[in-house]
């Protein structure tokens, strides 16, 4: 538990600091936000519809930004060597490893979404949707965008081929959130949020393995 | 004998050599039969004539789906049992994958502009669909950037294994999302909604298209055994 904690602790720090790419991921998010009225015009009945969507998918983006440098920069260091012959098993290590991306991106993420809705001009419940699709979802994007990240880790242009391996895997997550989102301003009832939900818990419980196995082969000699 | 007394390099080799020349004869025959038969059925009443592109669309679409699962199947033995024929096999078929969805989606498209009046509609099974040529596509350029053999051939494994888990959930999620595609009308019960007349040409094609698919992958994978032969001749010579 210590160790993992150490490992946590260490990469959220990491991500945090100068050049660790969280801040740059919000700064991403929110720049790519605000081009799409630049883009589809300044009505605001047309901007609030479409808000969950964009939201949805400038938040994947925004994750996806950092994550190639995951494994990688640990992979170029030497660290990860460490890392894998530490007593924690490889399994608990992605565990680790994604829920420091989530608490350093995921999270941050929804809750300058949040913020960003204003700009949208969406209504009180589709925000509070918004918020909390976010807050259910983002951990799917971590760990899928885990899966990627670690079988990309030893090849140079990794951060071009992940996110054609990862985007095709979390279209069942922006379904299901933006389609929460939209329901909620509809003021209808939808099963959206318990569908994201179980997405994400399955992708949470089985990606650690796929990470492990894909760090464990890149490692192999 | 098993099958996987097949997965000797050796052996496969002069087994796959005696079938092909069948298969692929077969697959000539029956698409030939299929295409006469499909053009001799009376026009749809609704449809019209077009309803002919789906001989060349449905099996295409058919035989794509039917290639992820025979690459996921072959990746887990590649992943389990480390026989490098199971990976040999499942890269040989990604291509072919891709190639057999773009062609549904292609002839799809075709069919879509007279019958829905538009060239794309982003309906249930078109977009999976799509997502499928993504997920074909990454597949094969993870599996070229990585210059290791066995490396490359793991990571793809990792990779078509938790596509296979993720595809019925990708499907479930866009039928969810909308729906304007037509739904199942020849697996479903109480028998098929479409007439026999129709029915026999479609079946002769898809016979003809898995045929042709299973040819394109034999010598796809006899021609990966041969090249990497030749490269270890090659290294052993130079060394």
């Amino acid at each position: 538990m210590t160790s993992f904690l150490a490992l946590l602790f260490r990469d959220i720090r990491l991500a945090v600091r100068a050049g660790g790419g969280a801040a740059l991921a919000l700064a991403f998010f929110a720049a790519v936000v605000t081009l799409v009225p630049l883009g589809v015009g300044a009505d605001l009945r047309l901007l609030s519809r479409i808000a969950g969507g964009v939201l949805w998918v400038a938040a994947v983006l925004a994750a996806l930004l950092s994550l190639d440098r995951l494994f990688q920069a640990d992979y170029e260091d030497g660290s990860l060597d460490l890392i894998v012959l530490s007593p924690l098993q490889l399994e608990a290590t992605a565990v680790a490893k994604i829920g420091a991306h989530w608490l350093a991106t995921g999270l941050p993420l929804t809750a300058l979404s949040a913020l960003l809705a204003v700009l949208f001009d969406l209504s009180q419940a589709g925000t509070g949707a918004l918020v909390l699709s976010l807050l259910i979802g983002t951990p799917a994007v971590s760990a899928i965008g885990a899966i990627g990240a670690a079988l990309t880790l030893s090849i140079r242009r990794g951060g071009l081929i992940l996110p054609l391996i990862v985007l095709p895997l979390l279209a069942p997550a922006v379904i299901f959130g933006s389609g929460a989102v939209l329901a909620a301003q509809d003021g209808l009832a939808s099963g959206a949020l318990y569908l994201l939900t179980a997405f994400s818990l399955l992708c949470v419980l089985l990606s650690p393995f796929a990470v492990a196995a894909s760090v464990r082969l890149n490692l192999a000699t | 004998m098993s099958i996987f007394e097949l997965a000797n390099p050796k052996r496969f080799m002069q087994v796959s050599a005696v079938f092909l020349p069948w298969i692929a004869a077969a697959a000539a025959v029956t698409l030939a039969a299929g295409l006469v038969l499909g053009f001799a059925v009376p026009p749809d009443y609704q449809q019209g004539t077009t309803v002919r592109i789906m001989f060349l669309h449905v099996p295409a679409a058919w035989t794509a789906m039917m290639a992820y699962g025979l690459m996921a199947v072959a990746s887990a033995i590649g992943l389990i049992n480390r026989h490098p024929l199971a990976d040999v096999a499942a890269k040989a078929a990604a291509p072919l994958g891709a190639v057999f969805t773009a062609l549904g989606l292609v002839t799809g498209s075709l069919w879509g502009k007279p019958m829905w009046g538009a060239w794309w509609v982003w309906d249930g099974r078109l977009t999976s669909f799509l997502l499928l040529l993504f997920l074909y596509l990454g597949y094969i350029a993870l599996g070229g950037a990585i210059e290791d053999e066995n490396r490359s051939a793991r990571a793809c494994a990792i990779l078509a294994i938790v596509g296979a888990v993720n595809l019925p959930i990708i499907e479930f999620s866009v039928d969810w999302w909308t729906t304007l595609h037509q739904g199942e009308s020849i697996l479903r019960k109480g028998g098929p909604l479409i007439a026999p007349v129709f029915l026999w040409p479609l079946f002769l094609m898809a016979l003809g298209y898995t045929l042709l698919f299973f040819a394109l992958w034999l010598v796809r994978i006899r021609t990966e055994i041969v090249n990497r032969r030749a490269r270890t001749l090659t290294m052993a010579r130079a060394t």
